[in-house]
């Protein structure tokens, strides 16, 4: 099962949210986990709204062998981020007040990967697994 | 046991009394769990839950709306947890980072160091101390084959690490220079060169360049615009100051230094320093001329390197031993 949420306006990120704490919370993450994944879910949604302009959020149940988890995917055609190194340093993004910033979204999943060219966009792939 | 294993009893215990008996200990008690979960790296969140889980056992009868709201406060403490964990990130850093300045200025001052030479006739001492960590003071010697001696004392204008890698290239200029040019003018002339061609142009280096024959006991001068060096005469008990004219480094590749000499008798001292000795500031304003002399006087009839050394403590303890520039003294004193 996926499903996904289109980024286009601010209300949408709620939406992501949402989907993201029903997802997390049939999968059977505790208040803290689904706090932490619907957090996360929020920054790269907000990422898209104020940078991007318009992507797509997909959330998606995972399974490794016995681990089970949820994937954000996250997906523009902005664009895009000219040094990565540079948005994933810490108090680069935030220090404008713009939040976590990336290194949060990391520190609150446990897996992150990312790719982006500029002018074509950006797609960040985050897992968190059920403990 | 481990703590996040436990934790949830302890705060239960520690919740449990308060309510019972609302006293300062079980609030110290809360303070104590609080230091040990920032050490395991327990998050707001993680304790607003923790917190939720307990009160929810402890009293099964809370109203609803209560408990709802724990879920709030726990999102708003979302943030608060990624600022805490930037944070701890950021220090983290600023850590190595520090580890990293330790490791360049005993570097630096291993490649900077010098060796005082052993004279008969001069007796020699110095001291430089940096205001952080790397210096942006330099003095060099140099025992010539002749016997004769040259001395430099050099500030860059600018601090920091900036000053300390510019430093590396003055003295490795110094050390391959000729033994045949042991002119002040001529040293300060070739270095300027070097400063000009290869020192980015808002970085500016003073110098003064000494040599001194110990067969004539002729000290010859120059200086790039350096603090002026002060010359005590034993035999009158007169200081004065040893004015040189001369720009500074790096300014005009065609600059010329012009020499000056003094003759030196026994007992004469020759005192050389860097800005941070006499711009050195007090709560009253800067230090006065006097005053320094004063200190040097008090100390004259000591070995050059007590004299540099006790005038250097006085004057950490007239600023509240922060230096505000780096310290350099450097005392040539004649003994015979």
């Amino acid at each position: 099962m996926d499903s996904s949420v289109k980024i286009i306006n601010e209300w949408d990120i709620v939406a992501a949210r949402q989907l993201g704490r029903n997802v997390a919370k049939e999968l059977g993450f505790g208040t803290v986990d689904q706090a932490r994944i619907t957090t996360a879910i929020s920054e790269l949604a907000r990422n898209i709204y104020l940078y991007a302009g318009q992507g797509e959020i997909t959330i998606e149940k995972v399974e490794n062998g016995a681990k089970k988890g949820l994937t954000i995917i996250s997906c523009d055609e902005g664009p895009g981020i000219p040094d990565l190194r540079k948005v994933m340093e810490d108090g680069f993004s935030t220090s404008g007040g713009l939040g976590a910033g990336l290194p949060g979204v990391k520190r609150l999943m446990d897996e992150f990967s990312i790719e982006s060219t500029p002018g074509e966009g950006t797609l960040i792939k985050s897992v968190k697994w059920l403990r | 046991m481990n703590f996040r294993d436990t934790m949830l009893d302890e705060y239960k215990e520690i919740l449990k009394t308060y309510i019972n008996d609302q006293t300062e200990q079980s609030l110290y008690m809360s303070q104590k769990f609080s230091r040990k979960s920032i050490e395991f790296k327990i998050s707001p969140e993680e304790m607003i839950s923790l917190h939720k889980t307990s009160i929810m056992e402890l009293e099964p009868e809370l109203p609803e709306s209560l408990l709802l709201s724990l879920d709030i406060l726990l999102e708003v403490m979302m943030s608060y947890g990624l600022a805490y964990r930037e944070h701890q990130s950021l220090r983290m850093i600023q850590r190595e980072l520090i580890n990293e300045i330790e490791v360049a200025a005993s570097m630096q001052q291993t490649l900077l160091g010098t060796q005082i030479p052993r004279i008969p006739s001069m007796d020699i001492g110095a001291i430089s101390v940096p205001a952080k960590q790397m210096s942006g003071d330099y003095y060099h010697f140099v025992s010539h084959e002749n016997g004769a001696i040259s001395v430099a004392i050099a500030d860059i204008i600018g601090k920091g690490i900036p000053a300390a890698l510019c430093m590396s290239m003055i003295k490795y200029s110094m050390d391959s220079m000729p033994d045949d040019s042991q002119a002040p003018g001529d040293v300060l002339e070739r270095l300027n060169r070097v400063v000009e061609q290869n020192v980015d142009p808002t970085m500016f280096i003073t110098m003064f360049s000494g040599l001194y024959n110990p067969e004539t006991h002729m000290f010859f001068y120059s200086s790039a615009g350096h603090e002026p060096g002060f010359f005590y005469h034993a035999e009158t008990g007169v200081f004065d100051e040893m004015q040189a004219k001369g720009l500074l480094l790096g300014v005009d590749k065609k600059a010329k230094y012009r020499e000056y000499e003094r003759k030196v008798e026994v007992g004469d001292v020759i005192l050389l320093m860097s800005d941070g000795v006499t711009e050195c500031r007090t709560e009253e304003g800067f230090l006065e001329v006097d005053t320094l002399i004063g200190y040097i006087k008090k100390y004259i009839h000591l070995g050059a390197q007590d004299i540099a050394d006790k005038v250097y403590k006085e004057l950490e303890y007239l600023q509240d031993f922060q230096l505000r520039d780096d310290f350099t003294l450097i005392i040539l004193k004649r003994t015979s």
